[in-house]
């Protein structure tokens, strides 16, 4: 089943369809598919629509195409077989993209990467003369040797031995590790493979790494070892673990979309100015680590295990200040660290 | 045919509203257009096919398709005709090595799980149209990933690239109430894996950065498109940089317990290494943030000094032990 696409979605996508094919006559159907990032289903109705499209009406007029034993045809599309110069936001994304990848060593070949932007920059001047720039960049700075190594590994097949630093539990631990993908995001670079310590998938942040060598051994992950599906950020929850319940003040709103969050109350008009989130954690040590982390602005609601280790773990380290700490009293909204401050 | 009104009988109408304007070898009047174009000579009337025809126009240049008026001359007095000059649709002639193939496939990819996914796709389609495939195996269990989580990036996004005056709600920590900002958007760039927008303040009246994450609810845009000029030159990573730099000559001396505070020691020097604590020499840059992470540590890392970062590491461990506390007594 095919959703109703926007004809303002659909008609840049067929532009650019059309030229594609033109210069691949015969293309397997399969293969044009997975190539350009759609379902067959998907290619096929495009595929009819475009035998709908023509300069005129009169058969020779109008766009013919075939996909008689699962190849694809193309003819009379002369007038569209030239693909539609770059638009702003697609120069834009090819650009942005490409200057991360020239700064993130260890990664890419750098001369090829400036030859690249050096035509794509030529091509798209005109139309990117005016407006503001955007910058992404891909490189924590300090990982590029271990990223070379990564990249090596995958390369090879080789298993990998590393010292890692667990930031949620704050301890340091070595594994081996087969190598599955090498993951930029958000800034950070990652190693996903096969933890022999865990005997399961785990993602590792580059900058944790504190040594790391290729091993001998040979570095081909077991059959069963799945990449994680990582649109939603690299925190993974499962539905196996317990359900965790926070209030946000102010200016911690941005939790609830930083975290995979099962349900957001939005405040009350008469009420407080917190949104209460559900979310799901195996590891309880982060969210200890944010409550303590916010001054009272990320609030545990639930299980009050949780919320007692958060009070005690702030109270040990207010004796050990010399602190006694604050009588409970109506001062859960945020604003208790001011008032310490005023004290 | 599609059906009327669908979203595939628009699709429809547009292909071959530009597929007629280019085959043309003058401007055709909407007279004739109305001929060719068989959903065009299926409307009911001159008025709806006048409304469909001028809304049609309008989505195809937003689509960035050169649709013209020209003028005709002689039988068609006062006229107007429409064509679509190829030499201003096409893109130009460019050859890519399969290398480089490769590389604009990662630049690309990088866009996946971001809002820029379908132009991202897009190019890198156009680009490939030529026929030279990709060097396939360059980039085997690479992914570099730009996100885009923050709802405010596509607007502001927009804004940039049109120039148009923005305005939003904007959080600064420490800062109960979010306060309306109007900015002149110059650019957008990432730091540490969040974005940052640079621009003009308005009310200000001078450069600002804005971390995305702190926009409150939606942006608006205040002003007509291509109002201001973005400066020269100007370098919204470098700008956010020195923001961020703006003050890092403060030390701290903090003691860590054995076996903790990984992160710390990672950027810190070594003063004095005890069975008991390891007492580190700390640089920092921003006072809030920094007393928000050592918090975090509870009792296995101290705040020796200086004393307003001692504080404001008291008062958020206070803040925190009060938040929780009511819960967790029950």
């Amino acid at each position: 089943m095919i959703i109703a696409e926007s004809a303002s979605a659909r008609v840049p996508r067929l532009l650019s369809l059309v030229p594609w094919l033109v210069n691949r006559q015969g293309v397997d159907i399969d293969q044009a598919a997975r190539e350009l990032g759609v379902s067959v289903a998907q290619l096929q109705a495009d595929l009819d629509l475009l035998f709908m499209c023509g300069y005129g009406t009169m058969t020779d007029e109008l766009i013919d195409v075939s996909t008689e034993g699962g190849k694809i045809f193309i003819r009379n599309a002369e007038t569209i077989a030239r693909p539609l110069r770059l638009s702003r936001a697609e120069a834009l994304t090819l650009m942005v993209g490409l200057r991360a990848l020239a700064g993130a060593d260890g990664v890419t070949d750098a001369p090829v990467v400036e030859r690249a932007l050096a035509k794509l920059e030529a091509a798209a001047a005109s139309i990117m003369g005016e407006g503001g720039r955007v910058e992404a960049v891909l490189d924590d700075a300090s990982t590029a040797d271990t990223r070379a190594v990564v990249a090596d590994a995958l390369k090879a097949h080789r298993r990998l031995h590393l010292r890692y630093h667990v930031p949620a539990r704050d301890e340091s631990t070595e594994r081996d590790v087969d190598p599955m993908r090498l993951l930029g995001i958000e800034g950070h670079w990652y190693l996903e493979g096969w933890c022999h310590r865990a005997s399961d998938t785990r993602l590792f942040r580059l900058d944790r790494i504190t040594t790391i060598e290729i091993l001998d051994a040979d570095g081909t992950p077991p059959p069963d070892a799945r990449t994680r599906d990582l649109s939603a950020g690299t925190f993974v929850a499962s539905a196996d673990h317990p359900v965790i319940t926070l209030d946000l003040s102010t200016g911690w709103e941005w939790v609830a979309e930083y975290y995979p969050v099962e349900s957001v109350d939005l405040p009350q008009e008469d009420g407080p100015a917190t949104r209460r989130v559900t979310l799901r954690a195996g590891e309880t040590g982060w969210v200890r680590r944010l409550a303590l982390r916010s001054g009272g602005g990320v609030r545990v609601v639930a299980p009050p295990e949780l919320a007692r280790e958060v009070s005690e773990a702030a109270g040990r380290a207010l004796a050990a200040y010399g602190h006694t700490q604050t009588p409970v009293g109506e001062t859960g909204d945020g604003t208790a660290a001011n008032e310490v401050h005023a004290r | 045919m599609s059906a009327p009104n669908s979203a595939a009988a628009k699709t429809e109408r547009l292909m071959n509203l530009v597929m007629t304007l280019l085959y043309t070898r003058r401007p055709l009047p909407k007279a004739r257009i109305r001929e060719i174009v068989e959903q065009y000579r299926l409307a009911h009337n001159t008025e709806a096919f006048e409304r469909m025809f001028e809304r049609d126009k309008e989505d195809l240049r937003e689509l960035g398709i050169p649709l013209v008026t020209e003028d005709i001359t002689a039988a068609w007095e006062d006229e107007p005709g429409y064509r679509i000059h190829e030499r201003d649709y096409a893109l130009p002639d460019l050859h890519f090595e399969p290398d480089e193939l490769a590389v604009l496939g990662l630049a690309a990819r990088a866009w996946s799980h971001a809002t820029l996914a379908a132009p991202a796709a897009t190019a890198l389609r156009k680009l490939r149209a030529g026929g030279v495939e990709p060097d396939g195996d360059a980039f085997i269990g690479v992914e570099p990933l730009v996100a885009t989580r923050e709802p405010a990036f596509a607007p502001l996004l927009d804004a940039l690239l049109t120039l148009t005056p923005v305005c939003f709600e904007y959080a600064r920590p420490g800062h109960d109430a979010p306060a309306t900002r109007r900015v002149h958007p110059w650019g957008l760039a990432t730091a540490s894996g969040r974005w940052y927008l640079t621009g003009h303040d308005l009310d200000r009246d001078a450069p600002r950065v804005f971390r995305l994450s702190r926009i409150a609810g939606a942006v608006r845009t205040v002003g007509a498109s291509g109002s201001y000029a973005v400066p020269p030159h100007h370098n919204p990573a470098a700008m956010v940089g020195r923001r961020r730099e703006a003050d890092t000559a403060y030390v701290a001396l903090v003691r860590v317990r054995p076996g903790t505070g990984h992160a710390l020691r990672a950027r810190s020097d070594i003063v004095d290494d005890a069975p008991d604590w390891t007492t580190l020499r700390l640089p920092y840059a921003d006072r809030s943030a920094t007393a928000s992470e050592l918090a975090s540590y509870a009792d296995d890392v101290i705040v020796d000094l200086p004393d307003d970062l001692r504080a404001a590491v008291i008062a958020n461990l206070a803040g925190a032990a009060a938040g929780s506390a009511r819960e967790g007594a029950a």
